[in-house]
């Protein structure tokens, strides 16, 4: 062992605190659900509470999340770009400033800003009273896969453009310069240099907004008025109205495993000796 | 003239009210390779800079070939850059890299291969197509940018310090290189640098400039032979430069002692500052020399010594291949066409550059 191993697994004590956390309330926990998906309402060893994902009820409401997390992604990605390109050239104090609105939504709880969300798309809500104030017919958002499509943009738009900001900050204006130097416009400069420099950023971006946005059920809940069934609100209602908890836990590890498959795809794709994103 | 490949006419650059470039003009002909040098901040890059596209001038104009350049964007424009970080793009090999500019030229790909290999040979890197950029050492990835630049055939490649973060021996044989290279592909060069030397050894003509202005510009020989100013002076190699009152044509005293020396036309009795480079000056027997001194250091300098010969308060500086005993007295000679006069500076640019 040299000197630097010593020193590291030292310091590996500091990392007590957080493992007994994780220990105690992620891992532990994920053996529990692992032991009510493996087992019947008899305790009996089965494969069918996962295999129920492939019912037809439950492939339409993971079709229904896969449709609103690609969605989200991809307007979270749309919208983050042309955001951090604006902000590349200002000054430190504006670049903070910006950060700063970006970030404060953040410092709001989850549930009002969503039940702020259902407020304002409501039939009655402060949009349509704009509407129809300008002079123009109400519109029916709420209770929409349109409603719910905002809620999640509005709530993971900062996961998406934090990791591309950081990526394309760290793109060396040298390089910019040299690409402009060697015949290539704004547009090409962007396409050839800055956006695969940004990629490292826009996969840890797509993680952190397509989980979160392919599993969450608060959201529809409230801005899709109960109706529209994400496979979180399945999930959700196995445990408590149904109170199954062998089939709300198959359906999670079913559903764990899908994420997990798709996120090794994305991630594998880049991830040629740089820093991949979270294995 | 017709070739004249470049001008900048009255070019003005401030930034934050701290004037850069005042009144700047410069000509560049045809296949030259010209150097700008200077210190640190003297608006040598500004001008490259200016040149390529990166920087409006707050004034004045850029002449391409006759054509005003001054606000086409750096893309449009039929000059490339080699940057002193190299730059490279670290998501693409080494081919993809040089490939860069001619792909957006819309070049078919068989012509792009052959000037791929062509430029890796320029570079002596034969082989190195699909080699990581960042694998690289630091003076490959300089040849990769230089290849970069050339296969685009501009009309004026502008280097800005390239050789500046490689180690002495790598960048002797950069500058060796780069001069090949210049023939070969007989492209007009405008270098950046303010290491003295590799200006002297690469340039047909340097440019010496100072707090945004020029001070001196002529081949290397005039620069370091002739050079018109106490900043010139030291700047360029090692110099003494000591008060002298020209008594009259041909005739300056120094420390009280009147040398014959070849310049006319500073007037007479006028105070002027001389210029003595350490490897004119010879050491004698005490009372064979026009100046006489004590010897009060000896430093071994590799090929030849640095001694110090302190006559009244100045402190002369020699270059010899004897050493002289520290402490003996000792005898200064010059010949007349060693000593060079200069006016006093009448602008703070013209004076020797302290380190702020």
């Amino acid at each position: 062992m040299n000197e630097n191993e010593v020193r590291s697994s030292k310091r590996a004590y500091l990392a007590g605190p957080y493992a007994l956390w994780i220990a105690v309330f992620t891992i532990l926990p994920l053996i529990v659900i692992l032991k009510y998906a493996l087992t019947g309402a008899d305790g009996h060893f089965t494969l069918d509470n996962m295999t129920a994902i492939f019912s037809p009820i439950h492939v339409k409401a993971m079709w229904f999340s896969l449709k609103i997390a690609v969605g989200c992604t991809v307007f979270c990605i749309l919208l983050s770009y042309p955001m951090v390109l604006a902000m590349k050239h200002l000054g430190l104090g504006r670049k903070s400033f910006s950060l700063f609105v970006i970030i404060l939504p953040m410092w709001m709880n989850f549930i009002l800003r969503i039940l702020a969300w259902q407020m304002i798309l409501s039939n009655n809500g402060i949009l349509n009273l704009f509407l129809t104030k300008l002079g123009f017919e109400p519109v029916q958002i709420a209770n929409t896969s349109a409603a719910i499509m905002i809620g999640v943009v509005y709530d993971y738009l900062p996961y998406m453009i934090l990791p591309v900001y950081t990526a394309i900050m760290e793109i060396n204006e040298d390089l910019i310069e040299a690409a402009k130097d060697l015949g290539a416009g704004s547009f090409t400069v962007f396409r050839k240099v800055i956006f695969p420099l940004s990629v490292p950023g826009l996969l840890s971006g797509t993680v952190m907004v397509f989980v979160p946005s392919m599993t969450s059920f608060v959201i529809s809940d409230i801005l899709g008025g109960g109706k529209l069934q994400l496979i979180g609100n399945v999930i959700e209602q196995e445990f408590t109205t149904g109170n199954n908890w062998n089939m709300g836990s198959g359906l999670s590890v079913a559903l764990m495993v899908f994420v997990l498959i798709s996120m090794a795809f994305t991630v594998k794709n880049e991830d040629q000796g740089r820093e991949s994103v979270i294995w | 003239m017709s070739d004249v490949i470049l001008q900048m006419e009255n070019i003005d650059k401030s930034y934050d009210g701290k004037a850069i470039l005042k009144d700047f003009n410069l000509e560049i002909g045809r296949n030259e390779f010209v150097t700008l040098l200077g210190p640190s901040g003297c608006g040598k890059s500004t001008i490259l800079r200016i040149i390529g596209g990166f920087v409006n001038p707050d004034n004045g104009r850029v002449l391409f070939e006759g054509e005003d350049i001054t606000h086409l964007p750096p893309e449009k424009r039929n000059v490339n850059t080699v940057f002193q970080k190299y730059s490279l793009f670290p998501h693409m090999n080494v081919a993809e890299n040089i490939a860069f500019g001619l792909k957006l030229k819309k070049k078919s790909s068989a012509y792009i291969k052959d000037k791929i290999k062509y430029a890796l040979k320029l570079v002596n890197l034969e082989g190195y197509e699909g080699r990581d950029t960042l694998s690289l050492s630091g003076g490959q990835q300089q040849r990769i940018a230089i290849a970069r630049a050339i296969v685009n055939e501009p009309q004026v490649l502008l280097l800005d310090e390239p050789l500046g973060a490689l180690d002495l021996k790598l960048r002797h044989e950069m500058q060796r290189e780069l001069i090949k290279i210049k023939k070969e592909v007989g492209i007009t060069f405008l270098y950046v640098t303010h290491d003295q030397e590799e200006a002297l050894m690469m340039s047909d003509r340097i440019i010496v400039m100072n707090k945004g202005i020029i001070q001196q510009a002529g081949d290397s020989k005039s620069i370091y032979d002739e050079p018109q100013n106490a900043f010139v002076a030291d700047f360029i190699g090692e110099s003494n430069i000591i008060d002298g009152i020209m008594v009259k044509d041909l005739l300056v005293r120094i420390q009280g002692v009147d040398f014959a020396c070849v310049d006319t036309g500073f007037g007479e009795n006028n105070p002027v500052d001389v210029i003595i480079r350490p490897e004119d000056l010879e050491i004698v027997e005490a009372d064979k020399g026009y100046l006489k001194g004590q010897v009060i250091s000896v430093i071994f300098k590799g090929a030849y010594y640095e001694i110090k010969v302190k006559v009244d308060d100045y402190e002369w500086m020699i270059q010899s291949v004897n050493p002289a005993p520290v402490g003996d007295m000792v005898g200064l000679t010059i010949i007349p066409d060693n000593i060079q006069i200069m006016h006093k500076p009448v602008r703070a640019d013209e004076e020797v550059a302290h380190d702020e």
